[in-house]
């Protein structure tokens, strides 16, 4: 045992820890993460200068290019392209891992050491690392819009994932007792990297954050298990406590989305019901211009935004925060109450409005928004629809009864702004627009924003 | 099978589970992009591929997978420290009179 690694290796643990112990909070969190830099470092340093690396041509040409791709990404990607690269960088991950459980496998293979033990620990390695890299592009595929978005579904989709989930466990559990078969190993390769295709396939946008963190979780887990491939303890402590960042977060998803875990699980989400009551039999809705808009938020004292993923495509973030800019200038409090599943990612709309410098405390949870909910004078819904739809807390027939909500309708008063009366992502109507409460602001939201800030600016 | 690495493993998620149910939620994106850097930790079992010399015949291609690895674990600590550092520096209270 070298004991010089061990106690390099242990250290790095312990800054990841610390590293990750400081996002609690945005004031720790700077420090927290220069923490994890410093233990990153410490592992790759004290590994090159560990002497077991005999060849330096390939290293340095890989951490030259890396770094360059790395640094690049990190500097030019806007802000609103963060979903898509968080899924490109779980698949970097997943490779990397998979490329690394290859190697061990022709070496140890070439070596005659190759184990049911080990071969146990490698198989887990390439069967999560190549669904999570295929999986992951496809998720980045479908952010990035080169693939179509929405859901693809086709009939008797869940019995082919299932067999062919089947067949790639079978194969597992036939390398565990005959190690050292190369033409089984590379077709379970083969069959898990068409598993992370099939299994994002059916998946719409709105449930993209489950399947990024769900990616985050699979690339965590394929990390440890390389860890117990090359006998290598300190992987094991980053990637499971990557892995178990992922979990938490696919919990926390799906239960802000009303789905079991098993359902997450399995990855099987994503299929969208078409609601068949018809709640639009002609009721009528108000509709609200500029003006009274404006006079409407004037007497408020107490204003909350909701932001959705609507905010985000048409980019109306900033003018969002002149708006609350403009209202906070004339004493009125203005709060965003943000609904975990909002946008395309975990944290979504946070980093936008971080983005346009809207202040942290500001940013409120559901939990703590709903309590208060009937002291809000003037609620306005930007590009945001299920995660505000009433129907989930009174309607037992809606598909998506049970799932919580921002209960906005709570508010005096509400004004929603739509480009139409189309409906959400889970296609169901939205009970709430025809509330007497609810005044409609027809228009893009970044447009009719920019006009109600002018307005403003007038006085 | 060494026993000590289920060990370590079982201790480690539970560490994880308890420090992350803390993280707020208004840094759940950086926390993703911090976790991707921190699991691009496996650059450090990509090193040993790349630069230990394999078992004879079969070196070169150790070297060609450990070079991609190496590349696509770098491209991650790299480029998910820098963007979790970039986010993170977006996160500012205002100074608000009363």
């Amino acid at each position: 045992m070298n004991y010089y690694m061990e106690f390099v290796y242990v250290i790095s643990s312990i800054l990841f820890i610390l590293g990750l112990k400081g996002l609690s909070h945005p004031e720790t969190a700077r420090r927290g993460m220069h923490y994890a830099e410093v233990g990153m470092l410490l592992a790759v340093v004290g590994t090159l200068l560990s002497g077991k690396i005999i060849t330096w041509e390939w290293i340095i040409t890989g951490i030259v290019v890396g770094s360059a791709v790395g640094a690049a990404m990190a500097i030019f990607m806007p802000m609103t392209a963060m979903p898509q690269r968080i899924a490109l960088s779980h698949a970097f991950g997943a490779l990397a891992a998979v490329l690394v459980g290859i190697n061990e496998f022709i070496e140890k293979g070439h070596l005659g050491e190759l184990n049911s033990g080990l071969m146990g620990a490698i198989g887990f390695e390439v069967l999560f690392g190549a669904l999570t890299v295929t999986g992951s592009l496809m998720a980045f595929g479908k952010l990035n819009e080169m693939i179509k978005g929405a859901p693809i579904t086709y009939k008797g989709q869940n019995v082919v994932n299932i067999s062919l989930f089947a067949v790639t466990v079978g194969l597992f559990v036939y390398l565990i007792f005959f190690p050292y078969e190369p033409v089984i190993f590379y077709t379970m390769i083969g069959l898990s990297l068409l598993i992370g295709i099939f299994i994002v396939l059916p998946i719409g946008g709105a449930d993209m954050p489950v399947v990024i963190s769900l990616m985050n979780s699979y690339a965590g887990l394929a990390a440890a298990a390389t860890g117990f491939a090359i006998d290598n303890k300190v992987l094991i402590i980053a990637g499971s406590l990557d892995g178990s960042s992922g979990f938490i977060l696919s919990i926390i998803m799906s239960k802000a989305m009303n789905r079991s875990f098993a359902n997450v699980l399995f990855g099987a989400v994503g299929t969208p019901q078409v609601d068949t009551t018809n709640l639009a039999e002609a009721r009528p809705i108000t509709r609200f211009g500029i003006e009274d808009t404006k006079f409407v938020l004037e007497q408020a004292e107490r204003v909350v935004v909701v932001p959705g993923y609507g905010m985000a495509v048409a980019q109306a973030q900033h003018t969002v925060r002149e708006l609350s800019d403009e209202l906070e200038k004339r004493g009125i409090k203005v709060e965003f109450a943000i609904h975990p599943v909002a946008g395309r990612m975990p944290g979504h709309m946070n980093v936008l409005l971080a983005e346009a410098n809207v202040s942290y405390d500001q940013l409120l949870e559901m939990e703590a928004i709903n309590p208060t909910m009937d002291t809000v004078d003037v609620c306005i819904v930007i590009g945001a629809n299920d995660v505000v739809n009433p129907a989930a807390r009174t309607d037992k027939g809606s598909p998506i009864y049970g799932m919580p909500i921002i209960n906005v309708d709570k508010a005096k008063t509400v004004i929603v702004m739509k480009r139409s009366m189309a409906t959400g992502f889970a296609g169901i109507e939205n009970p709430l627009f025809y509330e007497p409460n609810t005044k409609m602001l027809f228009g893009d939201a970044k447009k009719v924003l920019q006009e109600l800030v002018t307005e403003f600016k007038k006085v | 099978m060494q026993i000590e690495l289920i060990y370590i493993l079982i201790l480690a998620g539970f560490v994880g589970f308890e420090i992350i149910k803390k993280v707020t939620p208004t840094l759940h994106t950086p926390l993703m992009s911090a976790t991707n850097a921190i699991s691009g930790i496996s650059l450090v079992g990509s090193l040993v591929a790349a630069g230990v010399a394999g078992g004879g015949v079969n070196s070169d291609i150790s070297h060609l997978l450990g070079f991609v690895a190496v590349t696509a674990a770098t491209i991650n600590v790299v480029g998910g420290f820098m963007i979790t550092e970039r986010m993170l520096k977006m996160f500012k209270k205002k100074e608000r009179k009363s």
